[in-house]
């Protein structure tokens, strides 16, 4: 059975409505990368994913479990979906492994001795390991954004969502990111990400979805969708941003 | 008429000049004690009590402390509390730093970039931890600076509790003045005292906020 | 314990006195007080001498010293040095070079890396330094500060209830007659305090009132 169940998500802000009714599948190990044009509510959908929206209507389950309506508490959530966000977020007070280790610790309440060993082997595989006491200040953006990606994993979540997590980076820096979310798409992991990246879209990922206006446009193997778009609206972002 | 000497008048505006060093500490540390309280429950209490909190500091900013020491002064009169201008003094501008405190500390929170409270929130830490591990350090940073200019604000503030007859600096200086009638020098004596406890403040303020904001905080 | 707040009906006319007094006190102050800082914030940007450094003393001197100590340096120093000044004089001029003074440092903060780009845009055009400050700095920087200086004035109108204390007839004046006179010290002090209160907000209104006229431009762009 699909890992990440969605069901007829809607959205509103007040009176504009950004999720139009969403049904989505995700199978365990399954690459999903969410493209379409600003406004088309990707990053919204995202965000319901792990409740920092609230939708309004429709259901959200991981596995057999229901996810939305206050069924799982937010440390539970964090277990299970994890979160990298476009601006890195990291605790500025904080060096590279406090940032890791800091959920493990209060939300687990894992030992101290434990979490740092989670870390530096989370850290490791982002390939941040001799960055351990190092502030976020003395980093590249690149290599921030690397520890965000070590900081969600620490949690071993089920999932990881990735919200556009190479835009803010200058050119040079989004590779090495990249590098790291296709080695862990290897080891099976699961991933959601809205991108921009239409290259990374169209090797990494075992299917690509376009969103437009609110609702899923098209959906499907990267191999067809870039090259036999069925839609207008799919073949003119295609046109616009390759 | 009794011949003053600058030494006597040094001497008398120094042993004033402690009283206002005193009532200082007590407003500050007074205020600091409930300033920290009001932000607490403004930041999050309920609304009606956010709403209250809000209503006090805007009284407090929004009218003299003259009016403020006034009314300590003769409210408490009318509620049948034999006042001092000591207890009076201690209370109004107590009360008075806590609003201001209230209000800048109540920024620096907010001041915390939002992206903190979402990190927190999908790492699973709960109001209270993220508030303890994540936000309140942050916050505490950015509150330093703006914390140690209001002091000066305070120690400036204590000159008017000579109006309701505290003795302090600015009340020995018209007291001196009315004995001796060296107005000029008397109340330059007198600016003289109140610059050398606020400037170091001031520049210390100064200091504090080029290192926060110098270092590049995101 | 009983309040009686009709023992100050018969005051008004003195309430009101004092309310106009407080009210062109501080509109005056407003007017000159910021165009001295202008003049301050000039002359501190300029190249530094003599009048930046005596300037520069003056803003740190005021900044760090109780507004009742400055009112009355110049009220009862002034006449000892031969200076004769009334109280309504000595009054206003305190309040201008203390307004002066907290907004020359605003306006110093508010003149920064952006501004100073467009200045060397307009010298490199041939402006002078004058002209420039007059047509391009200015503006920009007073808008970026406007929502600072409201509160200055604010803080400064309520600061004026001390000029009472060298027998100015303001507001603090009128409550401080009606109470020797009736010895309702608290019902007074209360009504004067909400007086107060309304024209703080009602000074933030009109200023902000003028500022959404004069600093139009910043409006219809992303923010």
């Amino acid at each position: 059975m699909a890992l990440v169940s969605v069901k007829d998500l809607h959205k509103s802000f007040g009176d504009l409505e950004v999720l139009k009714g969403i049904d989505l599948e995700v199978e365990s190990g399954e690459v999903v990368a969410v493209i379409g044009r600003s406004g088309s509510g990707k990053s919204t959908f995202l965000r319901c994913l792990n409740q920092l929206e609230r939708h309004d209507w429709g259901t959200i389950h991981l596995a057999d479990q229901r996810l939305d309506g206050g069924a799982m508490s937010p440390g539970e959530l964090s277990q299970n979906v994890g979160m990298v966000f476009q601006s890195f977020n990291l605790f500025p007070h904080k060096t590279v492994i406090e940032n890791v280790m800091l959920a493990p610790v209060v939300v687990k309440q894992t030992s101290r001795d434990e979490a740092r060993k989670i870390a530096e082997r989370v850290l490791d595989k982002v390939g941040m390991l001799e960055k351990v006491d190092a502030y976020p200040a003395q980093l590249s953006g690149g290599q921030q954004q690397r520890v965000a990606i070590a900081r969600a994993l620490a949690m071993q979540p089920k999932v990881l969502l990735c919200d556009e997590v190479t835009s803010a980076l200058d050119p040079e820096l989004v590779g090495e990111v990249l590098l790291v979310l296709e080695s862990l798409a290897a080891e099976g992991m699961t991933l959601i990400l809205v991108t921009h990246e239409m290259k990374f879209a169209r090797d990494v990922s075992h299917r690509v979805v376009f969103m437009h206006q609110g609702c899923i446009h098209e959906s499907g193997d990267p191999q067809t969708l870039f090259t036999q778009p069925k839609t207008p609206e799919l073949s003119q972002f295609i046109a616009s941003v390759l | 008429m009794i011949d003053f000497t600058l030494w006597d008048i040094v001497r008398n505006l120094l042993l004033a000049g402690r009283w206002t060093v005193v009532l200082s500490l007590i407003a500050f540390t007074g205020g600091a004690v409930v300033g920290l309280i009001l932000t607490l429950l403004r930041m999050g209490g309920l609304w009606p009590i956010r709403w209250l909190v809000r209503v006090y500091v805007d009284l407090f900013q929004g009218t003299p402390l003259l009016m403020q020491l006034f009314l300590a002064y003769f409210g408490a009169a009318l509620l049948g509390f034999d006042v001092s201008a000591w207890s009076a003094a201690s209370v109004a501008l107590t009360l008075f730093t806590s609003a201001f405190l209230c209000d800048i500390w109540r920024g620096c929170v907010e001041a915390v970039p939002s992206g903190q409270w979402q990190a927190s929130r999908v790492l699973g830490l709960n109001y209270l931890q993220s508030m303890r591990h994540v936000i309140l350090p942050q916050a505490l940073r950015l509150a330093v600076p703006p914390t140690v200019g209001f002091s000066v604000q305070v120690i400036k503030g204590t000159a008017l509790a000579s109006v309701i007859g505290f003795v302090e600096l600015t009340k020995a200086g018209t007291m001196l003045n009315n004995a001796a009638f060296a107005p000029f020098t008397i109340f330059a004596l007198v600016a003289l005292g109140y610059f050398i406890l606020c400037y170091p403040l001031s520049r210390y303020a100064r200091y504090l906020e080029k290192k926060l904001y110098g270092a590049g905080i995101r | 314990m009983t309040l009686d707040f009709s023992t100050l009906l018969p005051y008004m006319d003195e309430i009101l006195e004092g309310l106009v007094t407080t009210v062109w006190l501080t509109v005056v102050t407003t007017f000159v007080g910021i165009v001295l800082a202008i003049v301050v914030a000039y002359v501190r940007d300029g190249a530094p001498g003599i009048a930046s450094r005596v300037l520069g003393a003056y803003v740190e001197v005021t900044r760090n010293t109780p507004f009742i100590v400055q009112l009355f340096f110049l009220f009862f120093g002034l006449p000892a040095l031969g200076v004769p000044i009334s109280a309504t004089v000595a009054a206003l001029l305190a309040m201008i070079l203390n307004l002066g003074a907290y907004t020359a440092e605003i306006l110093r903060a508010g003149i920064d890396s952006t501004t100073r780009g467009q200045h060397e845009a307009a010298r490199a055009l041939g402006l002078s330094r004058l002209q420039s400050y007059r047509h391009v700095v200015l503006v920009p920087a007073f808008s970026r500060i406007y929502p600072s200086l409201i509160s200055q004035c604010i803080i400064v109108m309520l600061g004026s209830a001390v000029v009472s204390q060298i027998s100015v007839s303001d507001l603090t004046y009128a409550a401080n007659f009606i109470q020797s006179r009736t010895f309702r010290g608290f019902e007074v002090y209360l009504v004067v305090t909400l007086i107060y209160l309304l024209l703080a907000v009602g000074l933030r209104l009109a200023f902000e009132f003028v500022g959404r006229r004069l600093f139009a431009f910043r409006q219809g762009g992303s923010s």
